[in-house]
Order: structure tokens, then sequence, then C-alpha cells
């Protein structure tokens, strides 16, 4: 007995040295990296500014075709004191985010089914991709036609914008699981419905989040393309809007100060929301 | 005997793909008794992840009959550990999916953690565990799902030397613990004299039960023992005559 126990010591003992031995401990990641991630961007664009002035300050075309962006930077201030820009950029932000959640109730199921039953996919697979190729912009005479000039055009559109990205992304996460795990569920014993919960929708989840990243810039695209056409009172403001008023009024600053407020925002959402889960996911698994 | 003691019972087992197709196993029969470690060996194309498949319910033999006493579990050379779960987590998912009770769930993988020599590493992730690591996990797990059969298609064949040296000595100990049945494949004929109380020779395309030996040397074993290197040369010559035959 004595020696049994010795003998499981000797075991430990050598477990945790070979242990120590074989792991490797993480490297920091430099300074310089994490300054160049943060401050980086914010260079670029100070440069981007810079030069803008200065080919605005050549002259060579009148201010109303590429105004200063100080001027653009006054627009955008006119429209937050005449408390137009938040509520619109508030507006749209919200129906992009409403349609968005909508589309990834309707495509997860979708993709759960493409990604799992191989006679569903070769039957749907070419539908999904062809509307995912067709630009939803194009969907939106025949919104306005069915719906009229209400929020079911906009979420229409949206919709048919976000939910072929959202429900590829998970089938092709499906189709990249290793089949090995899979087959490790069928060791342990899980049925169908295990399967799919504690395997195939965990395993498939960085395929699933690209698709839903991809499902946002269409969803906010197809959205801006909706608001764009879509104008009316009854619709309310939203960055679109202001947009096609810039436009009507022959204001080029307006217009450029509603660009970049479009894309201040998709920036933001991508940064806030997707990129922290994105690269916590990526991390936990060690890719 | 009563077949009461049988864990795993085969009889004229035979594998074919497809009509086509050449045939992976002809007529292999065998018997293993519960609690018994045997080691199977054979070159590539022997058949013995197939049999193994079939052994795990993964797939259905063409002919002849299986009969197991209780239904398998099976590793593999890669752990196959989910990447998003930690070591314990994959543990207690192996629990889950068999029904242990909730409650003790958590104790239980830090039990069989820390009889796989790891009892520091319930949080870790698979990708901060080393290889060997990552395979003890996977015992872990598959000890979790007490199945009292246990498959294994050349677990160790990725491990360093050294590595795979240590898992030896811990499988057995955990095989005396327990009243574990082992069927253990592999290409390395050390190993199977190291580990195994029989070793079946398997023949390659089709796969065939070639020849077979009851290991009787003295415990505990070690791989570079006098005894192990004389039956593992011996051993050695058969695989070669059979691998000649296909040149």
């Amino acid at each position: 007995m004595a020696n049994h126990s010795n003998h499981q010591s000797e075991l430990g003992l050598l477990s945790a040295g070979l242990d120590a031995l074989e792991t490797q401990s993480s490297t920091d990641v430099t300074l310089f990296k994490r300054v160049l991630k943060h401050a980086g961007p914010i260079l670029a664009i100070l440069f981007f500014v810079g030069a803008w002035q200065i080919v605005f300050n050549l002259k060579l075309t009148p201010d109303y075709v590429l105004p200063s962006p100080g001027q653009v930077f006054t627009s955008l201030k006119n429209q937050y004191e005449q408390g137009i820009l938040i509520p619109s950029a508030w507006n749209s932000l919200r129906r992009g985010f409403q349609g968005f959640i909508f589309a990834i109730l309707i495509a997860t199921p979708i993709g759960l089914l493409l990604g799992v039953n191989k006679n569903v996919r070769l039957v749907l697979k070419p539908i999904i991709t062809g509307l995912q190729q067709l630009p939803s912009v194009a969907w939106v005479p025949a919104a306005i036609i069915w719906f009229g000039l209400s929020n079911a055009t906009i979420y229409t559109v949206i919709l048919l914008g976000a939910v072929p990205s959202i429900a590829n992304g998970l089938s092709s996460g499906i189709d990249q699981i290793p089949t090995q795990l899979l087959k490790v569920g069928k060791v342990l014993g899980a049925n169908r419905w295990q399967s799919i919960r504690f395997i195939i929708l965990p395993a498939s989840l960085p395929g699933f989040l690209g698709g839903l990243e991809q499902g946002w810039a269409f969803a906010w695209r197809s959205l801006m393309a909706a608001e764009l056409i879509a104008v009316s009172p009854a619709l309310g403001v939203g960055l679109g809007q202001l947009l096609d008023v810039g436009r009507q009024l022959g204001d080029m600053a307006l217009v450029l100060g509603a660009i970049i407020s479009i894309m201040f925002v998709g920036v933001l959402v991508e940064r806030v929301f997707f990129s922290p889960i994105r690269e916590r996911t990526l991390r936990v698994r060690g890719l | 005997m009563a077949t009461a003691n049988l864990a795993v019972d085969l009889s004229n087992l035979s594998k074919q793909f497809d009509k086509k197709s050449p045939v992976v196993l002809d007529g292999l029969s065998l018997t293993v008794n519960r609690g018994e470690f045997v080691c199977l060996l054979g070159a590539s194309g022997c058949g013995k992840s197939t049999l193994l498949n079939i052994l795990a319910e993964l797939d259905l033999p063409t002919s002849g009959s299986v009969k197991v006493s209780e239904p398998p579990t099976l590793m593999f050379q890669d752990a196959a550990l989910m990447p998003w779960l930690t070591a314990g987590e994959n543990i207690e998912l192996a629990l889950r999916i068999s029904g242990y009770e909730k409650s003790g769930r958590k104790k239980r993988a830090q039990e069989l953690l820390e009889l796989v020599h790891l009892p520091a590493s319930f949080d870790k992730r698979p990708h901060e565990l080393s290889g060997g690591m990552r395979q003890r996990v996977s015992i872990a797990r598959a000890l979790a799902q007490e199945r009292g059969i246990l498959l294994m298609d050349e677990p160790f064949a990725a491990l360093d030397a050294i590595t795979r040296d240590f898992l030896h000595e811990e499988l057995l100990q955990i095989w005396k613990q327990t009243e574990l049945t082992v069927i253990f494949v592999t290409h390395n004929v050390r190993e199977a004299v190291r580990l195994g109380q029989r070793v079946l020779l398997m023949s390659s395309k089709p796969g065939r039960f070639l020849k077979e030996w009851s290991i009787n040397l003295p415990e505990p074993r070690r791989i570079d023992a006098p005894e192990v290197a004389n039956l593992a040369s011996e051993i050695t010559d058969h695989l070669r005559n059979e691998i000649k035959r296909h040149g």
C-alpha cells in the first residue's frame, strides 16, 4: 500500500514537472502595437482632414463643390443646435437596431436549417445567395409600392439586406465545425437537440458573429438607402433624410456632414458592439 | 463461462463501405473479458479505426454480429475538446449529457481532473494546455461517462516520447483503479507490449486478426525493459512480413 501511494506521488511529481515545461507563457503585446491600435486611426483621420484643408486652400473649385472641413463642421453644428442631428442619428440607429434584431430572429433558424440539413441547403442556398448578391436598395421601389411611405417599407428593406448575410454566416460557421467535435457529441451520447445546443451552436459562433457583423453593415446600408428614397413627414427624421435635405438645398457642407455622420455611427457600432464580442470569442478559443 | 463476463463479443464481423470498394474488415471474431486491456496492432489500412467506430456504434458492420455489454466510449488521437469550454467545463458537459445530477457536476469534474493529475487546470482553456495535458482532459472526459468500456484510437500517437511514457503509466494506473475494459489501437509495437495484457496483430487490406500474444511480463513494465524489447522485436518481425506481402 505504501508502495502504491509512493508510486502515485511519483506520477504526480512527474506530471507537475512535465506540465510546467510544456506550458508556454503568453507573450505580451508590445507597447508600440497597443499605441498604434488606438492612436493610429486618429492620426490617419487628422492626416486626411489636413490634406482636405490643403486642397480647399488651393481654391481649385468653388466652396459649394468642395467645402472646407470647418464649413462641414459648422453645418453639423447648426443641425445639432437646431435639434435635428441627434434625433436623426438616434432615429436611424433605433430603426437599424430594431430591424437588425428582427433579422437575427428570422435568419437564425434559417441558417441553422441550412447548416444541419444538406437537402434544405441544396434547395435554398442559391436563393439565399442570390438575395445576398442583390443590393437591397433594389427592393426600395417594390417596398414603396407594397407598403407606401411607411416604417414597413424601411423594415422590409433592412430585413432583405440583413437576413441572407446572417443566415449564410451561421450555415458556413456550421460547415466549418471540425467533424471530430460532432463525433465526440455522438460518443458522449448527445441526442439531436443536445448536439445542436451544446456543440453545433457554440462551435459555429465565430462564423455566426461574422455573419452578424456583415448583416449589420448590410442593414445599415439598406436603411440609409431606404431613408434617402422614402422621404415623408410620417417617417420622421433620420440620417438618410438629412442627406436628402442637403441634396435638395444643394448644400454640399450638409451632404458631406451627413455622410460623415453615417460613417461615424457605423464605425461606432462596430467598435462598441461587434469588435469586443469578436475579440473575446476568438481569444477564448485561442484563435 | 457465461457471457456475462464478456465486455465485447465479435463474431465473423465484416465491413465493406460499398459494393465496389475493397473489403475493409474480413471475418473478425474476438471476445474481450470485462476489465481486460487489449491492444490491437496493425499497419495503415488494417481497418483499426473502422473497427472502433463499429464498436462505438458510430458505424454498422456489413455482416456478422457485434455484442457489447454496454455502449463504449471512444478517444481519438486528437483530444477533440470543445475549444470554447474550459477543461473543467468539457468534463461537466460529458457529465451533463450522461444525466449526472447538476449539483455534483463541478465537484466530480474536479475529482476527475485530479485523477489525471491536473488538479489546477479546471479553468484552463484547451489552447492553454499542452498536447499531453489535453489528452489527459480527454481521458477524464471519457471516465466521466462511466461507460466501463474505453476504446482508444492511437490516443498518444501525436505526443513526444517523454509525455507518451508518462501517459502510459497514468493510463495503467487508472485502469488498475477502475474496472475499465480497454481496447487500445496503435501502430507502435512497443506501446502495445508495454500496455496490453493481450496484443492482437491485424493484417491490412483486408483487416483480419493474424496472431495473438498474451503478455505475461512483470509489472510495472518499462518501455525500455529487455523483456518488452524482446517480445516487441518478435512481433515486429510478424508485422514486417505482413507489410512485405503488399509490396
